[in-house]
């Protein structure tokens, strides 16, 4: 969870903007194996998975909206997606509390699948009266591949940008070994009682 | 306080999903100048330079992730692989950005000679869309350049340095356009077969940037065959076509069930999309875009 201060609100703003900035400018125009990294619903999983579920849709929420004025889409199409996406990396989060290395890209591949689907599904409702090319599947697979590989610098980037703003450290906590050794705990010292 | 807390998230994510419809729902029910709009607008106008600032600076940082991309992807084809890693090994020496640059807009130079009297307006590519679903770009030039909504857009891949129609502008601010790439699911282009003037409609299909399904082409035709723009063909201004006649398109990359009622012409077009970095954006239509 986070400080909801100004402070704070002011520093997830800014994450935001910078990211669909960079997404635009930058992400978007290295194509690799006919696709792209798609950086924002890797952001938007990240601060559901660190922030909690509320956060995470809020956040998911803002950043559709400003998506969609910068792009030019129709307004509310990304804010409904990554809503969505923030929320569920958040409950996850929530419920199940996942540790260890493989989680990040887990949570890039379900964040990236869940946005694709999403956009496309809008997207069919809305209206597309156009083929469908069997291609999709690749250029849906090769996104998740290039998700994945760029989630884990992804995630840690975004948690060293929101540390300040965490109530707890969201790095994979240790099990503290129990003391099996004859020493003695740090709470049985003698110095400790005084 | 468990329940009171679950009751709050569960209202807070109801009120976004509902705020978000509302958008959606507002976004679609008004007009082009509508309040919803005009803010899009406003906040394009006011990113663009700094798009543009990023995508100047990361020109070069491009240029290698696209070397190594194309790299991976032409192992698929070795033979154009080869090839390609020459020019790739001749640009490395030279600078590549700046031949690129260069190259990029000296076809342009010779493309502007060529649409001369459409007006050309040479503009920079500095956005690209972010997924799948939506194929466009957006440029640094807007209305102050002369742009308008629905003006065609004529486009240079940097590396194999042909030309072509990318596209038409769907938004226009004061400095930025945003251009939909004829890619899109929601563009359609009426064309014809450079030499044999058979008819068609392309249009893009969903998951695959590098075809356009042409349709209703009831006549035999061959893989390699040009396909241009047609143009309008009626004498009245109601069913003005968007594109001038005779812009380049491409070329018949693979024909489904020839020679029967349900034939299906696929086109691969000469631009490479996701290599646009300059385009041409043609601001005069002339008698009405009529051969």
């Amino acid at each position: 969870m986070i400080t909801v201060n100004a402070k704070s609100l002011a520093r997830l703003a800014a994450v935001a903007i910078g990211t669909v900035l960079i997404q635009t400018s930058v992400v978007s125009r290295f194509e690799l194996v006919g696709s792209n990294v798609d950086i924002t619903p890797l952001v938007v999983a990240a601060i559901g998975f660190y922030c909690g579920a509320l956060p995470g849709a809020s956040f998911g929420f803002a950043l559709g909206i400003f998506a969609d004025l910068m792009l030019g889409g129709t307004l509310g199409v990304s804010s409904l997606v990554f809503l969505t996406v923030g929320y569920s990396a958040g409950r996850l989060r929530d419920l199940r509390d996942p540790q260890g290395p493989f989680v990040a890209p887990a949570v890039a591949a379900g964040a990236t699948l869940a946005s694709l689907a999403g956009f496309g599904l809008v997207s069919f409702v809305l209206g597309i009266d156009s083929s469908v090319s069997t291609m999709l599947i690749w250029v849906v697979l090769a996104s998740v591949v290039l998700n994945v590989v760029a989630a884990i610098p992804t995630f840690a980037l975004v948690r060293r940008l929101i540390f300040p703003i965490l109530f707890d450290d969201p790095r994979p906590r240790r099990r503290r070994r129990a003391y099996t050794t004859g020493g003695l705990s740090p709470l049985k010292r003698p110095d400790a009682s005084a | 306080m468990y329940d009171k807390t679950v009751r709050r998230r569960r209202l807070v994510l109801a009120a976004l999903v509902a705020a978000s419809l509302l958008l959606l729902t507002a976004y679609f029910g008004e007009s082009a100048g509508g309040g919803l709009h005009i803010v899009q607008r406003g906040v394009m106008a006011v990113v663009a330079p700094i798009q543009e600032g990023l995508s100047r600076a990361t020109q070069p940082v491009r240029d290698t992730v696209g070397w190594v991309g194309d790299t991976v992807s032409a192992t698929r084809d070795l033979k154009e692989s080869r090839k390609t890693a020459d020019s790739y090994r001749r640009d490395a020496i030279a600078g590549r950005s700046a031949v690129r640059e260069n190259a990029s807009l000296r076809q342009l130079l010779g493309l502007e000679r060529t649409m001369a009297r459409y007006q050309p307006v040479t503009a920079r590519v500095i956005g690209d869309s972010p997924t799948l679903w939506y194929t466009f770009i957006q440029i640094d030039k807007g209305s102050s350049a002369g742009i308008k909504k629905d003006d065609p857009v004529m486009g240079t891949d940097g590396r194999t340095q042909a030309t072509g129609l990318v596209g038409k502008v769907t938004e226009v601010t004061r400095n930025t356009a945003h251009v939909t790439l004829i890619t899109d699911h929601s563009v359609r282009v009426s064309g014809k077969f450079d030499k044999t003037a058979i008819r068609g409609t392309l249009q893009g299909s969903v998951g695959d940037p590098s075809l356009l399904e042409m349709k209703f082409v009831d006549e035999p035709v061959r893989p390699g065959d040009t396909v241009v723009t047609r143009g309008t063909t009626s004498d009245s201004d109601n069913i003005e076509s968007l594109f001038p006649p005779n812009l380049r398109i491409g070329n018949v990359a693979r024909i489904d069930e020839p020679g029967t009622d349900s034939q299906v012409v696929w086109v691969r077009p000469f631009v490479n999309m996701k290599r646009v970095e300059f385009v041409q954006v043609l601001t005069r239509k002339i008698d009405g875009n009529r051969r």
